[in-house]
C-alpha cells in the first residue's frame, strides 16, 4: 500500500515541477505574433497552392501584414478574399482583374499531323528535353498532360477527341501552376474580360507562316490581317506570332472573322451583324 | 612496363554487356560522294554557338573558317565544301528543334591551298606545346565520340593541375558502331602520331591505347606500330560497357578514380577519342581542319551496310540512299549508337561534329515495353558505373524532390542508359533522369549570383 503511494507522491511531485517548468519556459520564451495572421489566416483559401508566389497561405497572411498590399494578390480567393484581408488590416482593398488561364495551342490531333512516334515516359517534361514532339511544330502542346497533374484545383482535364488539355472556367483559380509547368509555356494567365468575353491568338509558333501551316492547320501564320482590322490596336506581331494584349483587348471579334487559319479564338459567338 | 600475364583490366563497379552487334567491322571506309548543298550547323559543340564569318552570296573553298568559336568553350566552324552560300537561316536539327546553320550550294570540290590532302605520312613535330593546342583549337576539333566537348579545352587544365598520362579511347563499346575500329586499322600509324603530339601538348610522360578486345585485330597492329613509338603503349580491355565514359576509362587503364563533381585533369589524366586523335594528327600535321567525319550505316534491317567518309553538313539522306533506303521492317532510325544515340525524327537532318553513325532498327528492338512497378530488385544499382541509385533518383524525379535529387549526386550520372537497359520491369527510368538532371542543372544556376 505504502509502495503505491509512494509512487503517486514521487510522480505527482514530477508533474508538478515540470508543469511549472514548462510554464515558466513558455512565458519566458513567448513568440509575440500578431493575432491578425491567424485571423487572417482564416479568411484565405487553404488550399497552398503556392500561386501567390509564397509556399502556404499562412505565408501570405505573414506578408500581408509585413510588405505593402498593393504588391500581394491571391489568385486564388480573387477580389472578395484581398477586400477581407485588407479589412483585417485596416488597409485600403486591391482590386485586379479576375484572371485565367488560357491554353495557346489549337493543334488537336486531326489539325496537327503526326511525323513521328513518340514511345518514352508519359511526362511532357522529358519529351521536350528528347526531342521537338512527335509533330512537325516544335512548339505546341506536348499532350502528355503535365500541366493536368500540376493543377491542385482540378480544372483541367485532356480532351480525348483533341488531344489537348482543357481549363474548366469554373474551377480555375488561376494559380499559375500549369503556367510554370508547361515546358512549351503554353498557358497565359489572361483577364476574364467582360461576362466572360475573351479573345486570343491560340499558338505559339514561331516558324514562319509557310512552315507553320505545313506543320498545322491552325497555327499562325503571321499574315498580319488582325493587326490591319484591330480598332484598338491590341495587336502586336513579333517573331512571326502575333498576340492580342488583354488590356487594349475589346473583346469586338473583328480579328476573329477575318483570320484565315483560325487560330484566333474567341469565349463568344460572333453575333452576324459584325461578320 | 613488362608486358604480364595479368588479367585484362577493365572498370570496377557496375557496367553491362550488350551484344556487340558489330556488323559493318570488316568493311572498309569508303569516301561518299558530295551533297548538292551542305548545310553546316553553327552548334555543334558543347558551349556557346560558333558566329558566322559568311553572308549570303560569299564563295567559300573546303577548310575556309566560315564561323569563329565564341569565347573558351566554342569552336571554329569551317566550310567542309566548295561554293556559294545561299543562306544563313535557321534549320531542325536532330532533335526537331531549330538551329542556326549555313546553307552552302556545292559547286567543285575547291581546296583551300596550305591543306596538305596527301596520305604520307609526317611524323616530325617541332612545334611547341602550346603551338599544338593552338592548332588544335583554330581546327575547330571536337570529341567526336558524341559529346562534342572542345578538344583545345580539354589539353589547357588550369595551373597547377599537371598531366602525367594521356589516354586514347579506342573503346568503342557502344554496339553496332566500328568508325574507330576502322580507323584504328586503316589510320593506326597516324593515330599513334597523334598521341605523340597530345603527349607533347600537354607534358604527358605516358600514352595509353584503351582498345577493347572484340578488336584484337587492331590491337594487334597497333602494338606493332607503338614498338616505335616511345611512352605510348596499347592496354587491352575486357568488353563491358560503358567502357568508353571518360570516368570509366581512367579507372580501367590507371586504377584511378575521378572524384565527384571533379574532371579528369584533377587526375592527371586526358582522354581524348581515337577518331579525335586522327583528327588531330591531321589537323597539325596536315593543316586540315574539322571538315569530314567518318560514320557507321548499320542495323539488321539495312541493305548496305558501310563505314563511310562524310563531309560534315551532308544530309543524313545521303546516307539513307547508300544504305539503300528505309527497309519497310526498320521502325527505328538513330543517330549514334543504340546506347547513347538520338531517335531521329526527320532524315533531312545534316550531319555534325558529333554523328557517329545511321542505325536503323526493326520493331522488335526499337519499340519500348510498357513500364510496370519497380519490384527493389537493385539491378539498375548494380548496373550503375558511377555507384548511383537510379530507381531512387527516378522516385524522386517523379515527385519533384529536386534537392533530394542533387544531394543525391544525379549530378555525377553519365546517362549511359545501363539502368533502362538493366531493369527488368522496362521502367524509363533514363529519361526521369534527365529530367532531374536538366532541373537540378537549371536550379544550380539560378543559384549562382550572375
Amino acid at each position: 500500500m505504502t509502495s503505491t503511494l509512494t509512487a503517486i507522491v514521487i510522480l505527482g511531485a514530477i508533474g508538478v515541477t515540470l508543469a511549472i517548468i514548462l510554464y515558466l519556459v513558455s512565458k519566458r520564451f513567448a513568440v509575440d505574433e500578431d493575432p491578425r495572421i491567424d485571423e487572417m489566416e482564416q479568411r484565405l483559401p487553404g488550399a497552398n497552392c503556392g500561386g501567390c508566389g509564397y509556399p502556404g497561405c499562412r505565408n501570405f497572411a505573414e506578408a500581408c501584414v509585413r510588405d505593402d498590399l498593393n504588391r500581394l494578390f491571391c489568385p486564388v480567393g480573387g477580389n472578395d478574399t484581398m477586400k477581407a484581408v485588407a479589412v483585417v488590416l485596416g488597409k485600403e482593398p486591391v482590386q485586379t482583374a479576375p484572371k485565367l488561364a488560357v491554353l495557346l495551342c489549337n493543334g488537336a490531333c486531326d489539325k496537327r499531323p503526326k511525323t513521328n512516334r513518340y514511345d518514352g515516359a508519359p511526362s511532357c517534361g522529358i519529351e521536350a528535353l528528347t526531342y521537338a514532339g512527335d509533330t512537325a511544330c516544335s512548339y505546341g502542346c506536348l499532350c502528355q498532360g503535365d500541366c493536368v497533374d500540376a493543377c491542385t484545383f482540378g480544372a483541367l482535364h485532356m480532351d480525348p477527341t483533341t488531344g489537348l488539355p482543357v481549363v474548366d472556367e469554373r474551377r480555375c483559380t488561376a494559380c499559375g501552376a500549369c503556367v510554370n509547368t508547361c515546358p512549351r509555356g503554353l498557358f497565359e494567365l489572361r483577364r476574364q474580360g467582360e461576362d466572360g468575353k475573351r479573345v486570343y491568338v491560340a499558338c505559339r509558333n514561331k516558324d514562319k507562316g509557310a512552315t507553320a501551316r505545313k506543320a498545322c492547320t491552325v497555327a499562325c501564320i503571321s499574315c498580319s490581317k488582325c493587326q490591319q482590322v484591330c480598332p484598338s490596336e491590341a495587336i502586336t506581331i513579333a517573331e512571326n506570332l502575333a498576340y492580342i494584349h488583354d488590356m487594349a483587348c475589346t473583346a469586338c471579334g473583328t480579328c476573329v472573322s477575318v483570320c484565315p487559319t483560325g487560330t484566333i479564338r474567341s469565349t463568344f459567338t460572333l453575333e452576324p451583324a459584325q461578320v | 612496363m613488362k608486358t604480364s600475364a595479368r588479367r585484362i583490366k577493365t572498370f570496377n563497379i557496375g557496367g553491362i554487356h550488350p551484344p556487340d552487334h558489330k556488323l559493318t567491322a570488316h568493311l572498309p571506309i569508303q569516301r561518299l560522294g558530295l551533297p548538292e548543298t551542305a548545310v553546316v550547323l553553327l552548334h555543334q559543340h558543347l558551349g556557346a554557338p560558333a558566329i558566322p564569318m559568311v553572308s549570303k552570296g560569299d564563295t567559300v573553298k573546303v577548310g575556309q573558317l566560315i564561323a569563329r568559336a565564341d569565347g573558351f568553350v566554342s569552336a571554329n566552324i569551317h566550310a567542309p565544301v566548295s561554293g556559294k552560300v545561299i543562306k544563313v537561316e535557321a534549320v531542325t536539327d536532330v532533335t526537331g528543334y531549330v538551329q542556326p546553320a549555313i546553307h552552302i550550294a556545292v559547286e567543285g570540290d575547291d581546296w583551300k591551298d596550305d591543306i596538305d590532302r596527301s596520305d604520307t605520312l609526317v611524323t616530325d613535330c617541332s612545334l611547341e606545346p602550346k603551338a599544338i593546342v593552338d592548332k588544335v583549337f583554330e581546327a575547330g576539333i571536337v570529341g567526336l565520340g558524341g559529346a562534342c566537348f572542345p578538344t583545345h579545352v580539354k589539353l589547357t587544365p588550369p595551373p597547377g593541375k599537371p598531366i602525367d598520362c594521356v589516354i586514347i579511347n579506342a573503346v568503342e563499346c557502344e554496339p553496332y558502331l566500328t568508325t574507330d575500329h576502322r580507323l584504328l586499322l586503316e589510320k593506326g600509324e597516324e593515330i599513334v602520331v597523334g598521341t605523340s603530339l597530345l603527349m607533347k601538348a600537354t607534358g604527358a610522360t605516358k600514352g595509353y591505347i584503351g582498345i577493347e578486345v572484340n578488336k584484337m585485330d587492331a590491337i594487334q597492329s597497333l602494338q606493332t606500330l607503338c614498338k616505335h613509338h616511345e611512352g605510348v603503349q596499347v592496354v587491352p580491355l575486357k568488353m563491358k560497357y560503358p567502357q568508353g565514359g571518360e570516368k570509366q576509362l581512367i579507372d580501367a587503364i590507371t586504377g584511378r578514380r575521378v572524384p565527384s563533381g571533379k574532371f579528369p585533369y584533377d587526375v592527371g589524366t586526358v582522354v581524348v577519342n581515337a577518331s579525335t586523335t586522327f583528327a588531330i594528327y591531321e589537323a597539325v600535321q596536315k593543316n586540315k581542319p574539322l571538315i569530314e567525319r567518318v560514320l557507321t550505316v548499320t542495323g539488321e534491317t539495312v541493305e548496305k551496310l558501310g563505314n563511310y567518309r562524310v563531309r560534315i553538313g551532308s544530309p543524313l539522306n545521303l546516307l539513307v540512299e547508300a544504305a539503300g533506303g528505309v527497309s519497310e521492317h526498320t521502325a527505328k532510325l538513330v543517330a549514334g549508337g543504340p546506347m547513347m544515340g538520338k531517335a531521329l525524327s526527320s532524315v533531312e537532318t545534316p550531319v555534325t561534329k558529333g554523328t557517329g553513325g545511321l542505325l536503323m532498327l526493326s520493331e522488335q528492338v526499337a519499340v519500348r515495353k510498357p513500364s510496370r512497378s519497380c519490384i527493389r530488385c537493385g539491378k539498375c544499382i548494380t548496373a550503375c558505373p558511377m555507384g548511383l541509385e537510379p530507381y531512387l533518383f527516378m522516385n524522386l524525379a517523379e515527385h519533384e524532390a529536386w534537392e533530394k535529387l542533387e544531394k543525391a549526386l544525379i549530378m555525377d550520372c553519365i546517362e549511359c542508359g545501363c539502368c533502362t537497359y538493366s531493369c527488368p520491369s522496362n521502367r524509363p527510368l533514363l529519361d526521369y533522369l534527365r529530367l532531374g538532371k536538366t532541373t537540378v542543372g537549371r536550379l544550380r544556376k539560378t543559384r549562382q549570383p550572375a
